[in-house]
């Protein structure tokens, strides 16, 4: 079994959706988390507040030092993520397929170092 | 010793994957089992069975490394594990063409998760038994690009889990069109270019069309996977004929079709007709069909274009895409004359395309509107590199300022 990060991309200024909408696609998502959760996959999720609300720590010569916003100045930000476990890349690609269609929004697959063994 | 490598690396390197689960160490050990073999085969003469011989022996290299590496910790072997050990990995493969790891192979190089260009360079590398100096030269590019990107393609395989074995039933098409694309792509790119590496590039058609013909023969009941064989098979025919004795192109209405190979016709021609009773139509099968009618023409004015024109009606409804409404345009022309195949060009966005603007040059030329097909002719000339398709078009375009003087 290998562990993958699902993160979910948004683009800065792409329309979001309509206010009205927003039950269905949570419902839709949280389907998904339960079908994750049933199936073992389930290893965690969340969904994350918006870029601007993040403070990067960089430690330069031995001090913290803090910024305001996220560290990349780039226009896509992750809104939200699963970290599942699936036995191959085939599973893990079908579960993206799964949880995109459900958020609405480009899912990264990518796959977590393996865990070093004693 | 070339031959013998050529025909058993791919399945001995296949074997060695699922084994061991890992590419590098099977393509290491294959490497080395060649090596030894040379040296060995070189004084006692070729053994009764090479592949078992060089089997055996790359089995061994890989048990030696592995035990070598046992004693080592167990990150460092993790680092080169193409994908933990699962439940399956001790199953034997299941008989028959389907366990083949030849095909687990195909399906591992050819994922849609690894960028095209990969899945070319892989294919060639693990099933062509082709060296990276060898794949980089024929695709043109520089050896430690090549080398990059097989070592990134491998690394990403490794990391992702990407699986060893044969797609099941609901992904099996998508998955063998990205195969088949892939086999046709490394035909094409050897087919497209008449240069100075001629050599190498007529080992990319050869190499394309016996994995085509591996493939037909792991997947008989694939009506696609016989299609792209035909297809190859049909282009591939006509390759003596396709370079002047002066080095340029020589366009398909003006080919001597007595050097036509007839033996892949033939062959050609048997799994065509073999399709169509089938009646399981797809993109390769149609394209291997207008090439038979081609092939079925004893010179250009007997070429079938209603039939030809019918089956590119039909591939454009299966698979919409411009390249393929230009060559239904080119069978219009042909059935309806010139100005009717160039208004179906006008509509197509093809700018960057420069067999575009060599068509419509062409029929521009044939309605005698020169200042056109002139203009037209100097766009292909534009977005043309290679040097014999270059001498080609210029002399068209210096044939037509001759008349207008």
């Amino acid at each position: 079994m290998t562990q993958y990060l699902l993160s979910v991309h948004g683009v800065e200024g792409q329309e979001p959706p309509p206010p009205e909408r927003l039950p269905e696609i949570f419902g839709a998502v949280e389907e998904f988390n339960e079908r994750l959760r049933r199936s073992g996959a389930w290893v965690f999720a969340g969904g994350l507040e918006p870029p601007d609300t993040a403070t990067v720590v960089r430690v330069e010569r031995g001090e913290a030092v803090l910024t305001d916003g996220p560290f990349a100045e780039s226009k896509e930000h992750i809104g939200g993520f699963w970290v599942i476990e699936a036995k191959d890349l085939d599973a893990a690609l079908a579960l993206a397929e799964e949880g995109a269609r459900a958020c609405e929004n480009p899912v990264e697959v990518r796959p977590f170092q393996p865990v070093p063994q004693e | 010793m070339e031959a013998v490598f050529r025909r058993e690396s791919g399945s001995v390197t296949a074997t060695l994957i699922r084994q061991f689960r890992s590419i590098d160490l099977a393509e290491e050990s294959v490497q080395d089992a060649f090596a030894i073999a040379l040296a060995h085969w070189a004084r006692d003469g070729l053994p009764p069975n090479p592949g078992g011989w060089i089997t055996t022996t790359a089995r061994n290299r890989a048990l030696n490394v592995v035990r070598r590496e046992s004693t080592r910790s167990e990150r460092e072997t993790d680092a080169m594990r193409m994908s933990p050990p699962t439940e399956e990995r001790d199953e034997e493969p299941d008989e028959g063409p389907m366990g083949d790891d030849r095909l687990r192979l195909i399906f591992t190089c050819c994922h849609p998760a690894l960028a095209p260009t990969a899945r070319i360079a892989l294919t060639l590398r693990l099933l062509g038994g082709m060296q990276t100096p060898q794949i980089a030269r024929a695709f043109l590019v520089p050896e430690p690009t090549m080398a990059q990107r097989l070592v990134r393609a491998k690394r990403k395989i490794a990391a992702n889990n990407i699986p060893y074995r044969v797609p099941e039933h609901a992904e099996l098409p998508a998955r063998l069109r990205s195969v088949l694309t892939v086999l046709y792509l490394i035909f094409n790119e050897g087919y497209a270019a008449a240069d100075g590496e001629a050599l190498v590039r007529r080992e990319l058609c050869e190499e394309a069309v016996r994995l085509a013909r591996l493939l037909a023969q792991l997947m008989p009941d694939e009506p696609e996977v016989l299609g792209l064989l035909a297809l190859l098979l049909l282009i591939d025919a006509r390759r003596p004929a396709r370079t002047r004795p002066d080095g340029m192109p020589a366009l398909l209405a003006e080919q001597d079709r007595g050097r036509w190979d007839r033996a892949l016709i033939e062959e050609g021609l048997a799994l065509v007709r073999r399709l169509l009773q089938r009646g399981e139509p797809g993109p390769f099968q149609i394209q291997a069909a207008i090439n038979a009618v081609h092939a079925s023409a004893a010179s250009p004015a007997e070429t079938d274009w209603t039939a030809i024109r019918a089956l590119y009606d039909q591939l454009l409804a299966l698979a919409p895409n411009p390249i393929v409404a230009m060559n239904r345009a080119i069978a219009i022309a042909e059935t309806s004359g010139p100005e009717a195949g160039l208004a179906e060009l006008a509509d197509l966005d093809l700018a960057d395309y420069q067999p575009y603007h060599s068509t419509r040059a062409e029929l521009l030329r044939r309605l005698d509107r020169r200042g056109e097909a002139a203009a037209a002719y100097t766009a292909a000339l534009e977005l043309t590199r290679n040097a014999p398709e270059r001498a080609f078009l210029q002399a068209r375009l210096r044939a037509l300022r001759d008349q207008q003087a």
